[in-house]
C-alpha cells in the first residue's frame, strides 16, 4: 500500500500521468541508459544542447549517456500502414549545462504517437499535452505554432538561407525591430518586410490570431497550414482546455526535423518552458522510416520549484534509548507510535539538526 | 506585480525615468540611499538596481519579469528570452580596433583582447581566421599598446579613449542600444501588464525618432 505522504509531488505527477497515458491506450517503453554515439553524431541539430555525454564501452565503442529519448524510440519503431504506436516514458536523459559546462541529469517523460498519423491523433495528443500540464496546476499555458505557416511566408518573403535564418531567430525572439534592419539589408520590398514585422507580433487566442491569419495573402502553402491550423484549434474548442491554448509563432523548431504543429507548454511559477512538442515527420524520413509521428516531452525536474512546502518536522517522534533498554521494548514502542501513523527515528542521543515534535525517552528505564 | 529589472548606472537612470513617463512611476527609486529594491504596491511594479551584464540573467531566470540591458551583453550571453523592443538609447557600436599604424598580417594568428569572448570568436568564425582570444576584465585597450594582443574587440561609444590611446577603429561588428527583454514564462502570464509598458515605451521612442 503507497503511503501519500511519503510521495514527492513529482512523483505524485509521474503516477498521475502514467494512468492518463495508460488510459488513452499508451504503452510504456523502458529502455537502456545508453545509446551508441553515432545516432546523435547522425541527428545533433534534433538534440536540444548539442554536448552529449560519451564513453567507451568494454569493446571499445563509443556510447553516449542518453540525452534524448526520441531518437531512440523512433530508431525502433516498425513502418507499418494503417497504424500507430503509442508509447510513453518515464527515463531520465543526461546533459551538459550550457553556461556552466556541468553535467545534468533531467527526469523526463513524454509520450510518441508514430505510425498514419491522422486529424485525431494530433489532437489526442495536444490534448495530452494540456492534460499533463493541467495535472501539475491549473495555471498553464500551452502554445501552439504551425511551422508550415512561418516556412510558407519566409520563402514567400525572400528564400536567402542567411536571411530565414536571422529572421527566424528574430522571430524566435518576438524582435520585429531587427527584423526591419534585415529587410533593408536583402532589399526586401517595404510591404513585403511590414507584412513579416507584423507577423512577429501576432499571437493570442486561437480565433484573433487565425482572423488575422486569414488576411494574409502569402500562397497555397501557406492557406493550407493555416486551415490545418484552424481544424485542429477547432477541434480544441470543446475541450476544457481551450481557456489555456494560444497560438505562439515564436516556437521555432529546427524546420530540418519538424513539421506541421509544434507546441510549448508554461506553468505559472517556473520561469522555462516546460514542455516541448510537435510533429517530426522530416526526422523520421531522415532515418528512411515512411511513418509520420507526433509526441512531446515534460521535464518534471523543473517541477521542484513549484512545491515550496515543506514539512516543518523531519519525524513526529524521537524515541532515545540506550544500552540497557531491552532491543524488544524499544522495537516494540516504536511499533505503537508508528502504528498511529507516526514518523519514528529511534536514537540514542538527539541529532543536532533532527527536527522532531516530541521526544519519548526510554533512556534510565530499569528492565 | 511586474518585476523590472534595471542596469545601475546612468542608463539605467535614463530608462527608468521612460518608465515613470510611461505611468510607471516609483518615487522612492530617486531618494538618495543604498537601497537596491524599490516597490510601488499602487502600480502594481517593483524595480531593482543589478549590475548591467546581469539583468539578462535575472529575466532568464524569472527573477524579473523584463528587465533593459545593452545588445552587446544579449548577443555575448546569449539568453533566451524575448527582445521586445529597441529602447533606441545607449547607442554605441561593437568593434574591433587597433594602433593606428598595425598591418593586418593573415598569414599569423590573430591576437584579440576582448571583453567579449563569445562575439568575438563568431566573428572572427564567419571570416574564417584563425584568432587567439585573451579574454580580460577591463581597461581592454592598454593590450594592445603593450602588445598583449594585436587587435581589441570591444565596445565604441565616442572613440576617445581610443583617440588617446593611438588605437583605431578597423570595422565595426554591430551597432549597439539598449532592449527591453521579457521573461518567455512572465509574457505567458502577465501578457497584458508586459505589453502595456512596452507600448507606453514604443510611444517614447516613436516620439524621440
Amino acid at each position: 500500500m503507497i503511503d501519500e505522504r511519503y510521495l514527492r509531488n513529482e512523483e505524485k505527477v509521474i503516477y498521475g500521468l502514467r494512468s492518463l497515458y495508460g488510459r488513452y491506450g499508451y504503452l510504456p517503453f523502458n529502455m537502456s541508459k545508453f545509446e551508441e554515439y553515432e545516432l546523435y553524431v547522425k541527428n545533433k541539430e534534433f538534440l536540444v544542447s548539442d554536448s552529449v555525454i560519451t564513453f567507451n564501452d568494454t569493446n571499445g565503442k563509443l556510447l553516449a549517456l542518453k540525452p534524448d529519448v526520441t531518437l531512440s524510440i523512433i530508431k525502433n519503431c516498425q513502418d507499418e500502414k494503417g497504424v500507430k504506436q503509442k508509447l510513453y516514458y518515464n527515463e531520465n536523459v543526461y546533459r551538459i549545462s550550457g553556461s556552466t559546462r556541468q553535467f545534468k541529469e533531467l527526469m523526463q517523460t513524454g509520450l510518441e504517437c508514430i505510425g498514419d498519423i491522422d486529424l485525431y491523433d494530433t489532437f489526442e495528443v495536444v490534448s495530452l499535452a494540456c492534460a499533463s500540464l493541467s495535472e501539475i496546476s491549473n495555471n498553464y499555458v500551452l502554445e501552439i505554432s504551425h511551422l508550415g505557416i512561418l516556412s510558407s511566408l519566409l520563402d514567400n518573403t525572400c528564400t536567402n538561407e542567411e536571411f530565414q535564418g536571422a529572421v527566424m531567430e528574430c522571430i524566435k525572439q518576438k524582435n520585429s525591430h531587427e527584423i526591419k534592419g534585415l529587410c533593408e539589408k536583402y532589399e526586401i520590398s517595404d510591404d513585403k518586410a511590414q507584412r513579416l514585422c507584423n507577423f512577429v507580433s501576432i499571437y493570442g487566442k486561437a480565433d484573433d490570431v487565425l482572423e488575422k491569419l486569414y488576411a494574409y495573402d502569402v500562397d497555397q502553402g501557406f492557406t493550407n497550414a493555416v486551415n490545418e491550423l484552424k481544424s485542429i484549434m477547432d477541434l480544441l474548442k470543446s475541450t476544457e482546455y481551450k481557456n489555456n491554448i494560444r497560438i505562439d509563432f515564436s516556437i521555432v523548431n529546427d524546420m530540418n526535423y519538424y513539421n506541421g504543429i509544434v507546441f510549448n507548454g508554461f506553468i505559472e511559477g517556473i520561469c522555462e518552458t516546460v514542455l516541448f512538442g510537435g510533429r517530426y515527420d522530416k526526422m523520421l524520413k531522415k532515418m528512411n522510416k515512411s511513418s509520420c509521428g507526433i509526441g512531446f516531452a515534460l521535464y518534471l525536474d523543473l517541477l521542484e520549484v513549484l512545491y515550496k512546502d515543506f514539512t516543518e518536522f523531519d519525524v513526529d517522534t524521537l524515541v532515545l534509548y540506550d544500552e540497557k533498554v531491552e532491543i524488544n521494548d524499544l522495537d516494540a514502542c516504536v511499533k505503537e507510535y508508528m502504528e498511529n501513523g507516526k514518523r519514528v527515528s529511534a536514537q540514542k542521543s538527539i541529532p543536532s539538526k533532527l527536527r522532531y515534535k516530541e521526544i519519548v525517552d526510554l533512556r534510565g528505564e530499569a528492565k | 506585480m511586474i518585476n523590472v529589472a534595471l542596469p545601475k548606472g546612468r542608463l539605467g537612470e535614463k530608462v527608468y525615468k521612460m518608465f515613470a513617463e510611461a505611468g510607471y512611476e516609483c518615487p522612492s527609486i530617486l531618494e538618495n540611499n543604498r537601497k537596491l529594491i524599490f516597490e510601488n504596491k499602487e502600480k502594481n511594479v517593483r524595480y531593482f538596481w543589478v549590475k548591467p551584464s546581469d539583468v539578462s540573467i535575472y529575466v532568464e531566470r524569472g527573477a524579473a519579469d523584463i528587465g533593459v540591458c545593452g545588445k552587446d551583453i544579449l548577443l555575448e550571453y546569449e539568453p533566451d528570452i524575448y527582445e521586445i523592443l529597441d529602447l533606441n538609447m545607449g547607442k554605441c557600436r561593437m568593434a574591433v580596433a587597433a594602433k593606428k599604424d598595425f598591418y593586418d598580417n593573415t598569414e599569423k594568428t590573430l591576437r584579440v583582447a576582448t571583453k567579449f569572448v563569445n562575439i568575438a570568436k563568431k566573428h572572427y568564425a564567419s571570416k574564417c581566421r584563425n584568432i587567439d582570444i585573451i579574454k580580460l576584465n577591463g581597461s581592454i585597450e592598454i593590450a594592445p599598446i603593450l602588445d598583449l594582443s594585436d587587435v581589441i574587440v570591444d565596445i565604441v561609444e565616442t572613440g576617445t579613449t581610443l583617440k588617446e590611446n593611438n588605437l583605431e577603429v578597423m570595422e565595426t561588428i554591430v551597432p549597439i542600444s539598449a532592449r527591453l527583454i521579457v521573461n518567455k514564462a512572465s509574457f505567458k502570464f502577465k501578457t497584458e501588464e508586459i505589453e502595456k509598458i512596452a507600448q507606453g515605451l514604443k510611444e517614447q521612442v516613436e516620439a524621440n525618432d
